[in-house]
């Protein structure tokens, strides 16, 4: 396995952004209403992180280090913009129906993430397929997580009739509700929680979640990822 | 122009009916991370309080006096594009200056906020309320009542979770779902119930 396969087995398997790592938790809790949904807000976060992965790459020896964050969100929003204009214009119907989560791509914490603990240590080859195994892992996580949702809640499968066209079957619409996204999502932490126990077990453990739902902000893996923590930090020495 | 009724309305249901964190799944990172115990949780809803309405009437200032300049409109410059780009700017910068302020002049506050401040800057819900202000189309005085509204329901989802959380340490909870999992779960059902306002308005 050469180490482009690598990044890319490492970002949809060994470190997946959802299922491992738990990255990203607002578009995935919002967005996965439906498959496709969940597909076109993955595909939208793989071009982003792409480009951006690329580019902050490409510039991490000109960024002086001081001002990298502030330079990696410019870098990031710019590309979001461009991705929100062109959906605008070609996919209007998925860009209302993702409405303000795609300019909220700015903010994902798997885009600052990446940007801060690989793309701007590593080459721009190595970067642009850690971005693709990354998104890919994010992409198969929300469109796993809206295709539950979505045959649960509304009986379809990517919009096609599925459980829906058996007779007299009435769908949970809960599930393609707000609370059914927490509902998933809260299945979904307690089985990893079982698998990551059996990988223990096994001698092969998981990598740890990074995000968010580790559960406090004050000791977050993401390190200085987040704009916030190292600032945090910082004050704390 | 909008009237006091109009904008009692605006704020019950950004505060309540479309809760931020319940229903809108915005700021969920400091929802679940911070809402250990209700007098962090207060802490963090009272520096999030803070942050939205201030940023909310800068924002709101930015774009309809620059971005959306009629002037600039007319000779035919529309910078409305760049609103992503300027909102987190202005989000980020405005959230340090908000803590070097208050460090400077208001040490009592800083205190109680100060550590919650820089958790703020990439929170998504500032940035979220900012641009919802603009797609809205809401005026200045919508854009802050708006604002304050939506972050008055941060308040009150954190505050009722840290409670809740509080409780469920004492519970005999299955070992899988221990942690964040009955967290989302408890957050499943307070969804559950905030459904029930939706008929209000």
């Amino acid at each position: 396995m050469n180490k482009y396969t690598e990044r890319l087995y490492n970002g949809v398997i060994k470190e997946n952004p959802t299922f491992v790592l738990m990255l990203g938790m607002c578009p995935t809790l919002a967005v996965t209403s439906s498959a496709i949904n969940g597909l076109g807000m993955g595909l939208s976060t793989l071009v982003v992180l792409v480009c951006s992965n690329l580019l902050i790459s490409l510039f991490r020896n000109i960024i002086p280090n001081g001002v990298r964050i502030p330079a990696f969100i410019v870098i990031v929003a710019s590309l979001v913009t461009v991705v929100q204009l062109l959906m605008q214009a070609y996919l209007p119907a998925l860009s209302k129906s993702l409405g303000v989560y795609i300019p909220l791509i700015v903010v994902n914490c798997i885009i600052l993430g990446r940007a801060e603990s690989y793309a701007s240590k590593n080459g721009p080859l190595e970067s642009v397929f850690d971005g693709i195994g990354m998104g890919l892992g994010f992409t198969m996580g929300l469109t796993i997580i809206g295709l539950i949702r979505e045959i649960l809640g509304a009986g379809t499968f990517f919009g096609l009739a599925f459980l829906s066209s058996i007779k007299g079957y009435t769908p949970a619409t809960i599930f393609i509700m707000a609370p059914g996204a927490f509902l998933v999502l809260g299945f979904l932490v307690a089985g990893m929680n079982i698998v990551r126990k059996k990988m223990e077990a096994k001698g092969k453990p998981l990598a740890e979640p990074a995000g968010c739902l580790s559960g406090d902000c004050a000791n977050c893996g993401m390190s200085a990822g987040c704009t916030g923590k190292s600032q945090a930090a910082g004050k704390s020495e | 122009m909008s009237s006091l009724a109009s904008l009692v309305l605006l704020a019950v249901s950004a505060a309540i009916v479309n809760n931020v964190v319940l229903s809108q799944f915005l700021g969920i990172c400091p929802f679940l991370g911070v809402s250990k115990n209700t007098k962090t949780a207060a802490g963090m809803g009272g520096a999030v309080i803070f942050v939205i309405t201030v940023a909310s009437f800068v924002t709101g200032l930015i774009y309809k006096f620059i971005l959306a300049n009629s002037a600039l409109l007319k000779k035919g410059i529309d910078l409305r594009f760049l609103q992503t780009i300027v909102f987190i700017l202005v989000i980020a910068a405005l959230v340090q200056f908000v803590e070097m302020f208050l460090k400077k002049q208001m040490p009592p506050l800083y205190e109680s906020l100060g550590v919650f401040l820089p958790l703020i800057t990439t929170n998504c819900a500032v940035l979220g309320v900012a641009l919802n202000c603009v797609t809205f189309e809401y005026n200045l005085l919508e854009s802050v009542v708006y604002g304050l509204a939506t972050a008055v329901g941060f308040f009150i989802a954190i505050v009722l979770m840290a409670g809740l959380r509080e409780k469920i340490e004492y519970n005999d909870i299955p070992k899988p779902f221990q942690g964040t999992a009955i967290v989302l779960l408890t957050a499943c059902l307070m969804s559950i119930a905030f459904m029930g306002f939706s008929g209000m308005i």
